[in-house]
């Protein structure tokens, strides 16, 4: 008989030496009490973990720090999630975390819009539904579908595409949250689900490759969702394949200072570095300078990992806002991002802090749209 | 006359009889066809072991033995000297694997005796079929070839040189002395590493039996244990074509040393980004100029206030890291911090470490020392280095403060660990060696055979087979010569009895079995139109008999009838 796997061997905590590379790396653990090597060695000690009133769990961004240093591959930010599992299972919750997972379940998305309004922003623009048939589906994201700033960053995309003439769709009203930060928060059961219900959309219309505006979304579909046959890409990457091959004409210049923050999900956790920087490097005009924490060393928005439905045991202290003064020391003008979450948290940090005036938060492919 | 074959059943201690009952296996066996008779014994390879098959020889006038014990590899050598002393042919031998086959990869205690009965049957009845063979010397060149010039070659070719035999040194590079030239003092004794090199050189240089060919490389080996015939390519920088040297040595010496890890490998420290983030071989570099350290570089400037080493940089890390341990970074750290108090007196010298491993001779008390002279030793792997103004900041979890802490410095080293040599694969194609998991030479068995390889009469010194210090590597020289100098002063080898014969009525000469033979052993008989096989360069790999489309090969030891007696027998 085998016995049911303790949360040691299930995120195999007895490979940890405990060297604290993981604390060390972590964004938050410098703002709040989270230790993600003490919870591991307290597992460990008592051969358990109970994570009744550990507030501080839900501070984690899922950023992906802790597992790409860990020098033994234990993963801790999979303890997390598993920990928060329990705390899911349990009904313990933030309840604004409740409030989002319920929405993902009713309406397909966590912000509790209506599903029947997921495609409004493609109103007046020369988009089709992948029910007629494409080369390629633009997945949008729940963000980007129904935020009024991140909506611009879905519209400049459409516009990106039909320059370099591409055969593209989407799923419009039939789009359904992929459910990345679904995962991150624990809700594995609510995850599964919408995954098969995914699948099945995309089987449906046959989908063949898909391009993403969110690292997340990318992530989740890459790397998560199982047996998917399909060609996934984040944007950067398709994109950068376009001006490669000559695809793109740019019309324009912008005499502008650019800076670009790695988003987590598609650097530190997908390893891609190269291409939104060849992208923002081939706009005609550009200044490109780089931040002193980039690639593998970037700092976290904290948008991620359900932190865009809480604020954490610590919000006055914004990383974002730390990461503005960075820009600020290159003199860029414009902080470019990839990422709606990166977006959002960047956008909010700049008006609470003033720093709105001097840099401007814009998606790379907003700064493309102005040139193509 | 029909063989009588004695049967002995090893428990290896429980090794064996935990899973398989050893004596149901003994019974069993002896009812046998041709089993004169069937023993077991809780240690086959222990003296009294051993004296009962040459007593059972003796005495009941056994002209086959069959051991039921552990893998070959592990004691056919033992048995068949064992059987020789008793008057058998030492080829009259059959090991039954029931340990390595049977009792170590099965749990089903009835079903293990089942298959170890089987085993036994099946060697029972190949023994019947064994043939003699004769064993056979081969002279042997009194000199060696040693591979590297670096502070292990350079001892093994003394030790070979100074017992009377000829050492040539074939060295890459311009110089000898390899990477321990580039060193300043020595761990825990600090003694000069430049003047404890010098004496060496001097030694090499005005020794009368040592060759030094330096800008060289061994291009192709021939041959075997006792005569091999090494080809070399020198090239020195300033000519445009190679001169060629051929050697015959008796025996060869392996010390191509190691590559430091590459620290690009580990972007989070901002090594190549950051002019203040540097490598632990780099500072040595910086403190081993025969001037004194170099104060015209960083280590000259007044603005160095805080110092941070980092260890395990690329070691014990299987992520984008080596697995292992590096042994040299925990002291070479300490060592350097030491050096660098006596240089910069008022700084602030932090070392993050994981666990200090001070395992050799006087390392922990210089560990004392170290932390002595104001060294603070933090526990914390640093995750992260970036910029903060002009200090750079070391992000790090103090793990016996629980607190994840920032530490700023204007000199950050990072202790990188050794890895094998980027060229490592050329060499072990070229000596045919085995490489360990880690990338490094493989030798024979780790405790019994350390300097040994799978080819005979090739042995390694030095940080090729694994990381380790100038003690131990000077060690290990000294071990890999005196292994060396068993063959050069015996004068002979004996070369390997199971080889292959040619049927000359059956072969065709069509030559597949000579594309099989990585030994090339088998050549084309130009007047005769068939294969013949060379009775010394063959090592009985059998690789020829499977290749030959007519059956024309035979494999002495392993004839087809001998195998299918053994399969009957098990099924």
């Amino acid at each position: 008989m085998v016995a049911e796997q303790s949360i040691l061997e299930r995120c195999d905590l007895w490979a940890c030496i405990q060297c604290g590379k993981c604390t060390g790396g972590c964004p938050v653990a410098f703002k709040t009490t989270l230790n993600i090597r003490s919870l591991v060695y307290h597992a460990l000690v008592d051969g358990q973990l109970d994570p009744d009133g550990m507030e501080e769990l839900w501070d984690c961004t899922t950023c992906g720090t802790c597992v790409l240093r860990c020098p033994k591959e234990v993963e801790p930010s999979e303890l997390i999630v598993a920990l928060r599992t329990a705390l899911v299972d349990g009904g313990v919750i933030p309840p604004t975390i409740g409030d989002a997972l319920t929405s993902v379940f009713r309406h397909g998305n966590p912000s509790l819009m209506p599903p029947d309004e997921r495609a409004d922003w493609a109103e007046g623009l020369p988009v089709k539904s992948i029910a007629e048939g494409a080369e390629v589906l633009y997945f949008v994201g729940c963000i980007p579908s129904y935020d009024d700033r991140a909506q611009k960053v879905a519209r400049a995309m459409v516009k990106v595409f039909q320059k370099a003439e591409i055969d593209f769709g989407i799923l419009g009203v039939e789009e359904r949250c992929c459910c990345n930060e679904v995962r991150r928060v624990g809700e594995e059961g609510l995850f599964e689900y919408m995954m098969e219900e995914q699948q099945e959309l995309f089987s449906g219309h046959d989908v063949k490759h898909i391009v993403t505006t969110s690292p997340h979304c990318f992530n989740t579909f890459q790397n998560e969702y199982q047996g998917l046959d399909i060609k996934v890409q984040h944007y950067t990457q398709f994109v950068a394949d376009l001006i490669a091959q000559g695809r793109l004409a740019f019309t324009g210049e912008l005499d502008q200072i650019v800076t670009y923050h790695d988003p987590c999900f598609l650097g530190k956790q997908n390893g891609i570095f190269d291409e939104p920087r060849s992208i923002i490097q081939s706009i005609p005009g550009v200044d490109f300078q780089e931040m002193d924490r980039i690639r593998d060393r970037s700092l976290c928005c904290e948008g991620g990992g359900g932190r865009m439905w809480w604020e954490g045991t610590n919000p006055e202290d914004r990383l974002a806002t730390s990461r503005f003064e960075e820009a600020l020391s290159v003199g860029a003008d414009v902080m470019a991002v990839a990422c709606p979450f990166c977006l959002l948290t960047f956008d909010l940090a700049a008006k609470a802090s003033g720093y709105d005036e001097k840099v401007q938060v814009l998606d790379i492919v907003e700064l493309l749209a102005q040139v193509v | 006359m029909a063989p009588k074959v004695g049967v002995y059943v090893c428990h290896c201690g429980i090794n064996i009889a935990h899973t398989v009952d050893v004596e149901e296996v003994a019974k069993a066996t002896a009812e046998v066809a041709n089993v004169a008779v069937a023993r077991n014994y809780i240690y086959m390879c222990s003296d009294p072991g051993q004296q009962l098959i040459q007593d059972d020889i003796r005495e009941l006038g056994l002209d086959r033995v069959v051991v039921a014990s552990c893998s070959p590899r592990m004691h056919e050598l033992t048995f068949r000297r064992v059987i020789q002393e008793a008057g058998l042919n030492p080829y009259y031998l059959q090991i039954a694997n029931i340990r390595e086959q049977c009792s170590w990869v099965h749990t089903d205690r009835e079903a293990a005796t089942e298959k170890a009965k089987d085993i036994v049957a099946g060697a029972v009845s190949r023994a019947c079929l064994l043939q003699p063979l004769e064993e056979r010397d081969t002279e042997v060149t009194p000199s060696a070839l040693i591979l590297g010039g670096g502070i292990a070659g350079l001892q093994a070719a003394l030790e070979i040189a100074d017992a009377g035999y000829e050492a040539h040194v074939i060295e890459k590079e311009a110089a000898l002395g390899g990477h321990i030239a580039h060193l300043t003092n020595t761990f825990p004794t600090l003694e000069s590493v430049p003047s404890l090199l010098t004496e060496v050189l001097e030694r090499v240089q005005t020794h009368p039996r040592i060759e030094v060919l330096t800008h060289s490389r061994v291009v192709d080996v021939d041959g075997f244990i006792g005569n091999f015939q090494v080809q070399v390519e020198t090239l020195p920088g300033d000519a445009d074509t190679p001169t060629a040297t051929e050697l015959t040595v008796g025996a060869i010496v392996v010390a191509t040393g190691f590559d430091n890890f590459d620290a690009t490998l580990k972007p989070e420290f901002g090594y190549g980004t950051y002019d203040r983030v540097i490598t632990g071989p780099e500072l040595e570099k910086l403190l081993a100029r025969a001037d004194g350290p170099d104060t015209s570089s960083l280590l000259g400037s007044d603005e160095i206030e805080d110092v941070v080493f980092i260890q395990c940089v690329g070691s014990r890390d299987r992520n984008g890291g080596n697995p292992y341990c590096s042994r040299v970074c925990c002291m070479y750290t300490a060592k350097q911090a030491y050096l660098l108090r006596q240089m910069l007196p008022d700084s602030r010298i932090t070392v993050f470490y994981m666990d200090v491993r001070a395992f050799g001779k006087g390392f922990e008390q210089f560990y004392d020392q170290v932390r002595g002279q104001r060294v603070l030793y933090r526990r914390g792997n640093p995750s992260e280095i970036y910029r903060r103004q002009s200090k750079l900041v070391v992000r790090a979890e103090d793990t016996l403060l629980g607190k994840p802490i920032e530490v700023e410095a204007d000199l950050v080293v990072l202790a990188t660990g050794l890895v094998p040599r980027q060229d490592a694969n050329d060499t072990s194609t070229l000596l045919k060696l085995s490489r360990s998991e880690d990338g490094f030479f493989m030798e024979l068995h780790p405790k019994l055979r350390p300097v040994e390889t799978t080819s005979d009469g090739v042995f390694l010194a030095g940080c090729c087979q694994s990381p380790k210090d100038v003690t131990d590597t000077i060690a290990q020289a000294k071990a890999a010569a005196s292994s060396a100098l068993i063959p050069l002063s015996l004068g002979k080898v004996r070369v390997e009895s199971i080889t292959c014969s040619v049927d000359q009525l059956l072969c065709s000469g069509c030559g597949l079995c000579a594309e099989a033979c990585v030994y090339g052993a088998l050549t084309l008989n130009e007047r005769t139109g068939i294969m013949t096989a060379n009775q010394v360069l063959c090592k009985g790999c059998g690789a020829c008999a499977t290749a030959c489309p007519s059956g024309a090969i035979v494999l002495r030891h392993f004839t087809p009838d001998q195998i299918l007696a053994e399969i009957e027998g098990a099924v």
